[in-house]
């Protein structure tokens, strides 16, 4: 089946079989691979991506689910090329990342996080990230990272480089 | 040495005979002959490559190739600054490539926190010997000596104030004979301009915006996708399978059995499914039907083992590992006598990343991309199962999503291999599913430990008895599964005797970050604690008491023995104790402070868990303190902490509810709802990291960090509660308290 999507703000046409998860077409189809696989059954928030802004398990949306809805993925989070979100830019000045492979994930699911809530307490940021594992166990820097993210956020800095 | 013989290329033969000499560690000479490519008549080329590491082209780009697979401990980025801080280039100006596996780096395992202290002090020689040339190629450009010029910031600066930068001085610098050893100056660390300072990842920037970095990664053109069904049971042959139905679906290319090499840790029999996408191959999977001769694997589960554990006990180990004076005496003649059985689960690497690589067989060549702790094993493997000589295996490194000692292990990649030897022609990435990692890993062992300890009226250790059950086979325990006859208190108390008694099985085991350690350090020190409550005494004081005043005790030789270096872990243990405040602060019921330590992976760390447990039995960790020696210098400060506070979350993860069910030979768990990871909301909600500089050699962070984290937060819980936790996971202790 052919589906035209809406990835990163482009108009991208595949064809895939209808219950291809999008991860797999990000992955396979459209080489985006910041999306990472890890479980494949939405516990582990490897493959967060945003959908229409809400962040969702790319492993378990199927390609026929998506429509026009906007998927954003970590390559397009940042407003425009060759900058950072301010998330993606806490998360490279505090070196949260060990393997990083979880990164991806966790920077969507904050993104999201401080969009709807930018001064997020101390449980909110705990009750936010608890969908997202990361196995070698980042989580102190992670809860800096956003922290640092309100920061950058609250400058009204735009984040550079 | 001229330069001819510094172009010698180095065959992998000569390779293993050099790592067969030098032991591990490879000598200098080795390195600055590896790759040396100095010549640059010969190479048609201006670039100045004084060894087979660093790189700076006249245009004054410099590269430095990282050799060391990158798994999330830091090596990419900190191994390198040990060469940029000699060579006097600043950071930032640093091009950092991810070197193939090739004979001229040497060693490229990664494990046993090894990549640090292994090359430690040739990547200092490496960088100051390269800067000792350009300082000379500057020198006789100028026609004055040396002495009268000194390297900064990539460039050779004269006294006269006149100066050249490193790329106007590659060409020149490239025809210099590389100095003897003994003429190149190594910086004094008071001028260390990178060392010990906190630096973020080289490849932060594509970790965050999500580039292609991983085995995952990987996508060749025409590349082909591969899944690899094996028996659930370990051991288990393939009978039949639905080959023809899964070849007519849609997007599968074939299907095909392979036969296994008879080697559980390389290939194992099974049904690749080879398709034009990860999607089509998941789904063809889900019709694939299998018949599985089981075998006699399935006849082991882990309930009958420790109820035999159980039933064998009180009686003698098959082995004694030590045995110190006489502990039937000294039990006999005690104050008080504490008996104990400790266990812990089987449990899985879970790496976020599952296990990958991707290979292409073409004209003969077999090419790997794989995230591999360890290519030397892979590629022996590969050549003998294809019959291909290694010259005919070329193998790139991926970085890896996590390793923790399962990427030792080459199974993924022969699988990859396999099967691309098998399609002929197409690239092919085999990719595991989460199941296939977390049924078919090579766990850390179970074990099960009856201590029965003893003191005397005036409070001190004065017997110790251990009969440890472990698991293994073919007549040896699996990695992680041999107490050492040294293992502390062996050889601090009188009265000691260590015995094992091994089941063997046919379940794969394999190294888990701080093999043996982790768990022994969990059963030694809980129990330790149980000890010194029977005694009324001070947890501090009676393990400040048990180390002696004696500095250093000699290891009593052997593999696994090694001295050991009692003033540093006095010295550890203080602070941590002064930092916790310890005996000073008092905590209401239901809060308390536990506290451990352990040398493991030449490091010394010292800990203390300050938990609180509520009257619901809900557990928080408030504060954790780490305090390591692991030498002279820290190399990347962010890194340093990192895998610090990653170890005590990882410590506290596997504490809290990992598990494994083996039962009939299989693993009953299968993905992250029935084997959860530790979560952000059960991380401690403060962790302290502190580093003692010492004047030792510098050793890694990978590992010695996690062996005390376990006893420390038990033993803080028995301070809160009075609860003493003798089985891991946490999850099968009640720790309500009223």
């Amino acid at each position: 089946m052919k589906y035209t999507l809406n990835i990163n703000g482009q108009s991208r046409t595949v064809d895939v079989a209808p219950d291809t998860p999008i991860l797999w077409v990000l992955r396979d189809e459209l080489d985006l691979v910041g999306t990472k696989y890890g479980c494949g059954i939405g516990q582990c928030g490897a493959c967060t991506i945003h959908l229409n802004g809400v962040p969702t398990r790319a492993c378990m949306t199927p390609v026929s689910t998506v429509g026009r809805m906007k998927v954003t993925t970590i390559e397009g989070l940042a407003a425009e090329a060759d900058r950072l979100h301010p998330v993606q830019q806490a998360w490279s000045e505090l070196d949260v990342a060990q393997c990083g492979y979880c990164q991806a994930g966790q920077i969507m699911t904050a993104a999201a996080l401080l969009r709807d809530n930018p001064k997020p307490s101390d449980d909110d940021i705990d009750g936010a990230m608890a969908g997202n594992l990361c196995r070698c166990g980042t989580y102190m820097r992670i809860r800096a990272g956003i922290k640092r993210a309100v920061e950058l956020n609250a400058g009204g800095k735009e984040a550079t480089q | 040495m001229s330069t001819t013989t510094l172009s010698t290329p180095v065959s992998r033969r000569d390779f293993i005979k050099l790592t067969g000499l030098a032991g591990g560690g490879l000598a200098l000479a080795f390195y600055i002959r590896s790759g040396g490519e100095a010549s640059a008549a010969e190479r048609g080329s201006s670039d100045f490559t004084p060894n087979a590491f660093i790189r700076i082209t006249p245009a004054g780009a410099i590269t430095i190739i990282s050799k060391q697979p990158e798994m999330g401990q830091g090596v990419k980025t900190s191994l390198p600054m040990i060469i940029a801080e000699q060579l006097e280039v600043p950071w930032e100006a640093v091009t950092i490539e991810q070197g193939d596996f090739d004979a001229k780096y040497g060693s490229q395992s990664a494990g046993g926190s090894n990549s640090t202290p292994n090359n430690y002090d040739n990547f200092h020689r490496l960088g100051a010997t390269a800067r000792t040339m350009l300082v000379e190629a500057a020198a006789q450009t100028w026609k004055v000596p040396a002495s009268e010029c000194r390297a900064v910031n990539a460039t050779v600066v004269h006294s006269s104030g006149k100066s050249l930068s490193y790329g106007q001085l590659a060409a020149k610098a490239a025809t210099l004979p590389v100095p003897a050893e003994g003429a190149v100056r190594l910086k004094d660390p008071a001028d260390y301009r990178l060392l010990g300072k906190r630096f973020p990842q080289v490849d932060s920037r594509k970790l965050v915006t999500g580039q292609p970095l991983f085995g995952f990664d990987v996508k060749l053109p025409g590349m082909l996708y591969a899944a690899y069904e094996k028996c659930p049971a370990f051991g288990g042959k393939v009978v039949s399978a639905n080959l023809d139905q899964i070849k007519r679906m849609p997007g599968v290319k074939d299907a095909f059995v392979l036969e296994g090499n008879g080697i559980v840790k390389e290939l194992v029999p099974g049904v690749a499914i080879v398709g034009e996408s990860t999607w089509a191959v998941i789904s063809a999977r889900r019709q694939l039907r299998v018949t599985w001769d089981e075998g006699k694997v399935a006849e082991q589960s882990w309930n009958s083992y420790v109820a035999e554990a159980r039933q064998k006990a009180a009686g003698p180990g098959d082995k004694v590992l030590r045995k110190d004076g006489d502990i039937g005496r000294a039990f006999a003649g005690a104050a008080k006598v504490v008996e104990a059985e400790y266990l812990y689960p089987f449990i899985s690497h879970a790496s976020l990343e599952p296990q990958n690589t991707t290979a292409q067989f073409k004209d003969g060549v077999l090419e790997i991309w794989s995230p591999s702790q360890n290519p030397a094993r892979n590629a022996t493997a590969v050549s003998k199962l294809l019959n291909l000589p290694e010259e005919k295996i070329k193998i790139h490194l991926t970085r890896s999503g996590g390793g923790f000692g399962r990427r030792l292990s080459s199974d993924f990649a022969v699988e990859a291999a396999a099967i691309a030897h098998r399609v002929n022609g197409a690239p092919v990435k085999l990719a595991w599913s989460r199941e296939d990692d977390l049924r078919h890993d090579h766990y850390r062992p179970g074990g099960i430990h009856f201590l029965k300890g003893a003191v005397d009226a005036q409070g001190r250790v004065t017997a110790w008895r251990n009969h440890f059950f472990t698991f293994g086979e073919g007549g040896s325990p699996g990695s992680g599964g041999s107490l050492s006859p040294d293992e502390f208190p062996g050889r601090w108390i009188p009265n000691y005797q260590a015995e094992q008694t091994m089941f063997e099985t046919g379940w794969p085991m394999g190294p888990w970050r701080a093999p043996g350690s982790c768990v022994f350090s969990w059963v030694i020190h809980s129990f330790i604690d149980e000890l010194a409550h029977a005694a009324g005494r001070d947890p501090l004081e009676i393990r400040l008491e048990l180390l002696g005043s004696q500095d250093e005790k000699p290891g009593s030789g052997g593999p696994r023995s090694a001295a050991y270096n009692v003033a540093r872990m006095r010295n550890v243990l203080k602070f941590a104790a002064e930092k916790a405040g310890w005996g000073r602060k008092k905590y209401p019921k239901g809060s308390g402070a536990g506290i451990g330590f352990h040398f493991s992976h030449k490091g010394y760390f010292a800990q203390i868990a300050e938990v609180t447990v509520t009257r619901e039995g809900q557990l928080t960790v408030d504060r954790f303190i780490s305090v390591g020696d692991v030498g002279a210098q820290i190399v990347n400060l962010s890194g340093a902490e990192n895998q610090v506070e990653g170890s005590v979350v990882d410590g506290l993860g596997v504490l809290l509810m990992q598990e494994l069910d083996i039962e009939r030979g299989r693993v009953v768990q299968s993905n992250f709802h029935d084997y959860p990871l530790i979560r952000i909301t059960e991380a401690p909600k403060k962790i302290e990291t502190y580093f003692l500089k010492t004047d030792y050699p510098t050793t890694g962070l990978g590992e010695p960090a996690i062996p005390p984290v376990a006893p420390a937060i038990c033993n803080a819980i028995f301070a809160a509660t009075g609860k003493r936790i003798r089985q891991m996971p946490l999850t099968k202790t009640d720790l309500r308290w009223s």
